[in-house]
């Protein structure tokens, strides 16, 4: 164990669920530092929406040591309930009320005064893009004003701590890049995020820590970085017209495995424009007649593979 | 701990939340008084005279059926009023925001207790224009301002007990469809009571049935209380059924709320 000057936002110690005899989460330790982003990254099934669940005070576990924001979950769930927020996957908004009367809805429920709320309401449907859509109903809103109003409705009790369960599946590319920015603008004011996601773009865009869930197993912990070492680089793929030209880039390119049936190349490269540049020069030095390139950068399903040695399933 | 500001609180702003849904699907409150207003139109427009001289001594001299029926048809009232109300809940309970409520540090059944307030709010009304149709078919209450008001709370009573209980229907059923199934219970019970016919001229058995059923006294309380007949004892009867409905449908209601709710 390691003493660190920073306070742990959510502490996690031998958490243990099951439903029925089909063990969901199995021996699981987490310790996330207060004011980063934490990502629990893994494929549909493993087992993040019942972790969230768990520590959001929805779900009981079966055994396990609990902490968030300090407080014991088990003993004092309501001062946990106070100190955290909560955006799922599924919109937790009411679909009956316009955007507005939400967050004032919200604000109620906070025990703020009228005044304050209202204040804060404003803020937030400034800050989220929602003016205009402030006195529509909920129920004619986009995927990504929905998602952006949960999330609102999330932060007018000014939480130190937020569970975001898969906040952009389902998500056009570009309310996905709002949603990002959004997220890193969280942690700058200092508030803790425990994101779930299944896409590693996005844990490695986003984290500061990442854990991977396998089947209820935390298989690998680490950066970014760190987990990224342990990955199978990229690569290019270069096609050929005929096994002559195959051979003789295959000559070139030493450390290429090559596919003689597909005609294909697979020569290693990282993210980086200057490894690939490299290797198109190469390619020209030598007059290699390349028909095709494509480029190949690991996403999660080789992280699995390279973590767990079996590819993702669902 | 200051839990019982708190809890009204709560309840008050899901009360608003309720009542704002109401506000915008008028529907759902006037559906629930379109069943009882037809079977008043019915009773008393196609069966009245048959019924009137069928009740012999049930009713005063000089009274129409509809003296007779009108307190009746307000239990029917709260019963369908009651019914939306189940089907009310488990639809909302389907609703992402009710698992939000449940990560909040908020009073835990005050979204409960603010679909019944709103559902008391709104039967109350229904009330209001079941006896204004009554009114135009020829309904001549006798009460006094003091017999009004206790006439009012007695409804108010029993609109609470099955409140409750239909609040646990709607959260015990998995569809809508399944909430409105189990409610029809409340449909049919007024049949076998005094609402539409004395129940000395019912058969041995279901005469007993309906001289015991909690519907009866409320029934028999309401109509001495607005037209004059003799009621005995029912009123103490009619306040301790609901009373007992209402206690027992709160803690089935909050039973069934505290269940996990990842299903």
């Amino acid at each position: 164990m390691t003493t660190t000057s920073t306070r742990s936002a959510v502490k996690v110690v031998d958490l243990r669920k099951s439903f029925g005899d089909k063990v969901v989460l199995d021996h699981i330790d987490l310790d996330i530092a207060e004011g980063t982003i934490f990502s629990l990254l893994g494929p549909n099934g493993a087992g993040k929406t019942t972790t969230v669940q768990i520590l959001s005070t929805l779900l009981d576990a079966d055994a396990g040591d609990i902490h968030v924001a300090g407080f014991d979950l088990k003993r004092e769930p309501d001062a946990v309930r106070a100190a955290m927020g909560v955006t799922g996957q599924f919109s937790a908004v009411d679909n009956l009320l316009t955007g507005e009367e939400n967050l004032m809805l919200m604000a109620d429920l906070h025990h703020l005064d009228r005044r304050e709320g209202r204040r804060r309401a404003r803020e937030l449907l400034d800050r989220f893009d929602l003016v205009d859509a402030a006195g529509q109903m909920v129920a004619t809103y986009s995927g990504g004003m929905r998602r952006r109003l949960d999330l609102a409705m999330t932060l007018i009790g000014e939480p130190r701590i937020i569970f975001l369960d898969e906040p952009t599946t389902g998500l056009d590319p570009r309310s996905r890049r709002t949603m990002w920015q959004i997220i890193r603008d969280l942690v700058a004011a200092g508030i803790t995020v425990f994101l779930t996601t299944q896409n590693l773009e996005e844990a490695d865009e986003l984290a500061d820590h990442i854990a991977v869930l396998d089947h209820g197993r935390v298989v690998a912990e680490g950066t970014p970085d760190e987990l990224k070492r342990r990955i199978p680089g990229g690569h290019a793929q270069l096609y050929f017209r005929d096994l002559n030209a195959l051979d003789a880039a295959a000559g070139v390119l030493g450390e290429a495995s090559r596919d003689d049936d597909a005609l294909i190349l697979r020569v290693p490269i990282d993210d980086t424009p200057q490894s690939l540049l490299a290797l198109l020069e190469r390619l020209d030095e030598h007059a290699l007649p390349a028909e095709r390139v494509t480029i190949h950068l690991p996403d999660l399903d080789d992280v699995f593979f390279a973590l767990t040695g079996h590819p993702q399933k669902g | 701990m200051n839990t019982l500001p708190s809890f009204m609180r709560d309840s008050a702003t899901m009360l608003r939340r309720d009542l704002r849904h109401a506000q915008r699907f008028p529907l759902m409150t006037i559906s629930g008084i379109g069943v009882p207003v037809l079977f008043l139109l019915l009773f008393v427009g196609v069966f009245g005279d048959t019924m009137r001289s069928g009740l012999g001594t049930a009713i005063h001299a000089g009274g129409h059926y509809v003296d007779y029926l009108t307190p009746g048809i307000l239990l029917m009232t709260a019963c369908s009023s009651a019914e939306t109300t189940a089907v009310n809940v488990c639809t909302d309970m389907s609703e992402g925001i009710i698992t939000r409520f449940r990560t909040m540090a908020i009073a835990r059944t005050s979204v409960l207790t603010g679909q019944v307030l709103g559902s008391l709010i709104r039967t109350l009304f229904s009330g209001v224009l079941v006896v204004a149709v009554a009114f135009a078919l020829g309904f001549r209450p006798t009460a006094t301002p003091i017999e009004w008001i206790a006439a009012t709370g007695i409804f108010a009573l029993i609109t609470l007990a099955l409140t409750w209980l239909t609040v646990a229907f709607g959260l015990l059923a998995k569809t809508p469809a399944g909430a409105n199934s189990l409610s029809l219970i409340l449909v049919v019970l007024p049949f076998v009571s005094s609402a539409f016919v004395p129940t000395g001229s019912m058969p041995a058995g279901v005469r007993w049935f309906a001289q015991n059923q909690p519907f009866t006294p409320v029934i028999e309380t309401l109509r001495g209380l607005l037209t004059g007949t003799p009621s005995g004892d029912s009123a103490l009867l009619a306040i301790a059924w609901s009373v007992g409905i209402t206690v027992l449908g709160y803690a089935w209601a909050r039973a069934l709320y505290a269940r996990s709710p990842a299903h």
